[in-house]
């Protein structure tokens, strides 16, 4: 029997599957891929922490820092744990054997990031994420962690609102599962896969967990905000990382003109990006001037990326980019312990929405908020594992629910090709939900998303076999999608302003008087999705 | 527009592997040329991607028999796409890495033990940041013959990791960790440097295994191998 299930392994799975298991629970950790293969191995700036190991620094600024980007969206309390949490957390990454970059004395090394205030982010040369990941799962190996790697989950089994396990494929055979646990983690990563093609995400993140979760009874919350990063690629949407600017990159437009202070933040530069992009213009990343041997040195990998995706070397020549959908703020609302609206289901990390980041994401914070909060959930949901004396009843009906869906699909038409509607809904919120809206647009993309939903059982599979079928689990990825992309556009019509990430074309300005403080919730009342704007915790 | 080869396999298929050819589009990487065959012709087509950057080890494929990162590629006329070896196939590129993964466990190869207050100085953190540099993505294992004939070989990139675990000041129990490699482990690796060859992010397992050959004899065990000289009638 497991006490606690924890689905995804990335940094927040991860930390709270070893949280848990030092309380001596039975713990899973369950992903659709191997733990390493998860998307925080693809974070390189680096994970916040006030240590002011490289000059000067306080939680407080940390704080303020964080309150002022997340827009009166953020929750106070939740943004001081966090901070304060920190330095406990660097502390703890480097016991358990994290190769931190270090200072001559051997303390961690720390570097600036955009929107701080002081040298905060702590990094492992360009690999913060890799090697935080690695760190992770080698020690949850070490305690005893079990791993149900390659398992696709579906859905979460709940019965009187109170979780009791999951079902899923297990890949390898196709068959559909049940896993019961007296309860369950949701650390499943976030939904930048909406932006099919026009996204710096690993090609998992397609939102599985929060369209399971508002499936299940739990509420989502501020799903319009979704950060760009200015600097993609132009072909491939790979990310090139913010230090190219900071260490003193150009954006240049096709009249070789520079076009806006390179290191305002995120959503600011890409904004300004994007209105050349409007008007015409390509835009070019200029790194020449940096030299050979600086760029070799610092830029490395992002030289071998632009060689191979753009056939350009970046010492020589200019690298075209656009600004693509980074990192989604919004997820399943969680309260302060991180429970969903689902006893004994908890969120954290990039699914969960716990009130940090609000209308935009500080980069090094998301990273933090894994290892704090996924933390921090696994202790809780541990903590009710312990509590429960709820005898788990028979999972016949969920399997056979779970298995006739899959089945179904088996014997959907096939008549329209998916593969060509995630292309063309990936273009859609590229151009119409993404770094500037209107609402003609927005309404458009809903009908058309309205109309994809109900062509779902004309779509389908053309491959029939059982074993590792990533037809079919790109699919059911296709379908979560669908569903998070309607929450995305409702919540991106209802605010009638621009706040962070959010900004609309009629509506220039933040409008404190209405939506100040103001979120969006999204739910589902016998299957049909409902949403309003309200205050945090005052539903 | 080159044209590859892929071998496929499907359990349920007769027969069930075979080799197919595609064209595909110029310039593109293998992982892209991969999903575009399997979003425009066949959707059966199977394989793992993440990243698209070289990070996330899903993908590892061989090519004309040696180990690339499909992600990392570019594919040349006439290429031979195949799975890596020495895992079973579950269909088409993807094999089954739960074996392999085990390795990890059995090398022991995390910090069990922390130092109390132990320094890492900036050289300390230079002498294994290759090693943890790692993404896990195979390449290694498949390209090593010891698996060939002994799959239960910890293989190279368990070892790497047990190494720069074992060169880590802040590991207070090192003597688990070279222990759990004697068997199955540093002794029977070749130092035929194949690991090294294909390694995409430049790492030498082999040399590791050197490194952790030393520390074992520094902590009293001996090179098996050796040891049967002793039955040649050679002693004193
Ligand atoms: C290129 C890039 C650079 C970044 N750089 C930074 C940075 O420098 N600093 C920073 O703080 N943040 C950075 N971020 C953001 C940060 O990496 C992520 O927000 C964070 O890693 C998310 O971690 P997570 O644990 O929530 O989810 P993930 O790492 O995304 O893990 C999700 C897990 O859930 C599993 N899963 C998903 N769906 C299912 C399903 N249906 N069934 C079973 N399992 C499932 C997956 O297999 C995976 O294991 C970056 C992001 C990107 C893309
Ligand atoms: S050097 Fe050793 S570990 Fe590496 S491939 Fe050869 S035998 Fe295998
Ligand atoms: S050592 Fe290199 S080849 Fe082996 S798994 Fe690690 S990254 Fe891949
Ligand atoms: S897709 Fe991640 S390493 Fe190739």
């Amino acid at each position: 029997m497991i006490d606690v299930l924890i689905v995804g392994g990335g940094g927040a799975g991860l930390s709270a599957a070893i949280a848990a298991k030092e309380v001596g629970m039975e713990v899973a950790v369950l992903g659709k891929t191997y733990p390493t293969r998860s998307q925080t191995s693809m974070a390189q700036g680096g994970i916040n922490a006030a240590l002011g190991n490289a000059g000067a620094d306080s939680v407080d600024a940390h704080v303020a820092d964080t309150i002022k980007s997340s827009h009166m969206l953020g929750d106070k309390e939740m943004i001081r744990r966090l901070c304060e949490k920190g330095p406990q957390a660097i502390r703890w990454l480097d016991e358990i054997g994290t190769p931190f970059s270090r200072l001559d004395d051997g303390r961690v090394a720390q570097r600036k990031l955009g929107g701080a205030s002081a040298k905060r982010a702590c990094y492992a040369q360009d690999y913060t994420g890799l090697k935080l990941l690695h760190t992770l799962h080698d020690t949850a190996l070490a305690r005893g962690v079990r791993f149900l790697n390659e398992y696709y989950m579906l859905n979460f089994i709940v019965e009187e609102n109170r979780v009791l396990g999951i079902t899923a494929i297990e890949m390898k055979s196709g068959e559909v599962k049940t896993v019961r646990s007296k309860s369950v983690v949701i650390a499943s990563g976030g939904y930048s896969g909406l932006y099919f093609g026009f996204t710096t995400n690993s090609s998992t993140s397609t939102g599985d967990g929060i369209a399971a979760a508002i499936r299940a009874g739990c509420v989502l919350s501020d799903m319009e905000f979704v950060q760009f990063h200015p600097t993609a690629l132009k072909k491939s949407g790979v990310l090139i990382s913010e230090s190219a600017r900071g260490a003193g990159g150009y954006l240049l437009n096709s009249k070789k003109e520079r076009f806006v202070d390179e290191l305002k933040p995120r959503d600011v530069v890409a904004r300004a990006i994007w209105e050349q992009i409007k008007e015409g213009e390509e835009v070019y990343l200029d790194i020449r001037h940096l030299g050979e041997a600086f760029i070799e040195q610092n830029l490395p990998q992002e030289r071998k990326l632009a060689k191979l995706y753009e056939g350009i070397d970046p010492v020589k020549e200019l690298v075209p980019i656009k600004p693509v959908a980074h990192y989604t703020m919004g997820g399943i609302e969680v309260d302060s312990t991180h429970m969903t609206k689902v006893e004994g289901l908890f969120a954290a990390g990039e699914c969960a929405n716990a009130y940090v980041h609000g209308a935009n994401r500080l980069g090094g914070n998301s990273l933090l908020e894994t290892v704090v909060f996924g933390y921090e959930a696994g202790e809780n949901a541990a903590s009710f594992a312990l509590k429960s004396n709820k005898k788990v009843p028979s999972m016949h009906t969920w399997l056979k629910r779970d298995s006739e869906f899959i089945g179904k699909i088996y014997q959907f038409a096939n008549q329209i090709d998916f593969y060509e509607k995630r292309t063309s809904l990936g273009n859609a919120f590229y151009h119409k939900v993404g770094i500037v809206r209107n609402e003609r647009d927005l309404k458009g993309v809903l009908a058309a998303v309205r109309r994809l939903h109900e062509e779902l059982p004309l779509m389908g599979i053309a491959d029939k076999s059982r074993e590792f079928n990533t037809n079919l689990v790109e699919f059911i990825e296709f379908g979560n999608m669908i569903e998070l992309a309607k929450t995305v556009l409702v919540g991106a019509i209802g605010r009638n302003e621009s706040r962070g990430a959010h900004q609309r074309e009629e509506f220039p300005d933040e409008d404190n008087e209405k939506f100040g403080g103001i979120h969006s919730f999204s739910w589902k009342e016998n299957g049909e999705l409902c949403n309003k704007f309200g205050g945090l915790r005052d539903e | 527009m080159p044209k590859i080869k892929i071998r496929r396999f499907d359990a349920k298929r007769k027969p069930q592997g075979l080799v197919q050819e595609w064209e595909v589009k110029e310039g593109s990487t293998l992982l892209e040329a991969l999903t575009f065959i399997k979003c425009e012709k066949d959707p059966s087509l199977t394989f793992r991607s993440g990243c698209r950057s070289s990070v996330c080890g899903s993908c590892a494929v061989r090519v004309n028999g040696k180990e690339v990162l499909a992600c990392a590629y570019k594919p040349q006329e006439g290429d031979l796409v195949e799975p890596r070896r020495f895992a079973k196939v579950i269909k088409d590129l993807v094999v089954d890495d739960t074996e392999a993964f085990k390795t990890l466990k059995l090398a022991k190869a995390w910090l069990g033990e922390p130092r109390e207050s132990a320094i890492v100085t900036p050289e300390d953190e230079k002498r294994t940041e290759r090693q943890s540099d790692c993404i896990l993505c195979g390449s290694c294992y498949s390209a090593c013959p010891v698996l060939e004939t002994n799959p239960a070989f910890l293989g190279p990139f368990a070892l790497t990791r047990d190494w720069r675990y074992v060169a880590d000041p802040r590991e207070n129990d090192i003597k688990s960790k070279v222990d759990a490699i004697q068997k199955n482990g540093v002794w029977d690796c070749t130092l035929c440097g194949e690991c090294t060859a294909v390694c995409p992010q430049g790492i030498d397992p082999k040399s590791d295994i050197l490194m952790l050959r030393t520390k074992s004899t520094q902590m009293g065990h001996m090179d098996p191998n050796m040891g049967s000289f002793g039955s040649f009638g050679l002693d004193f």
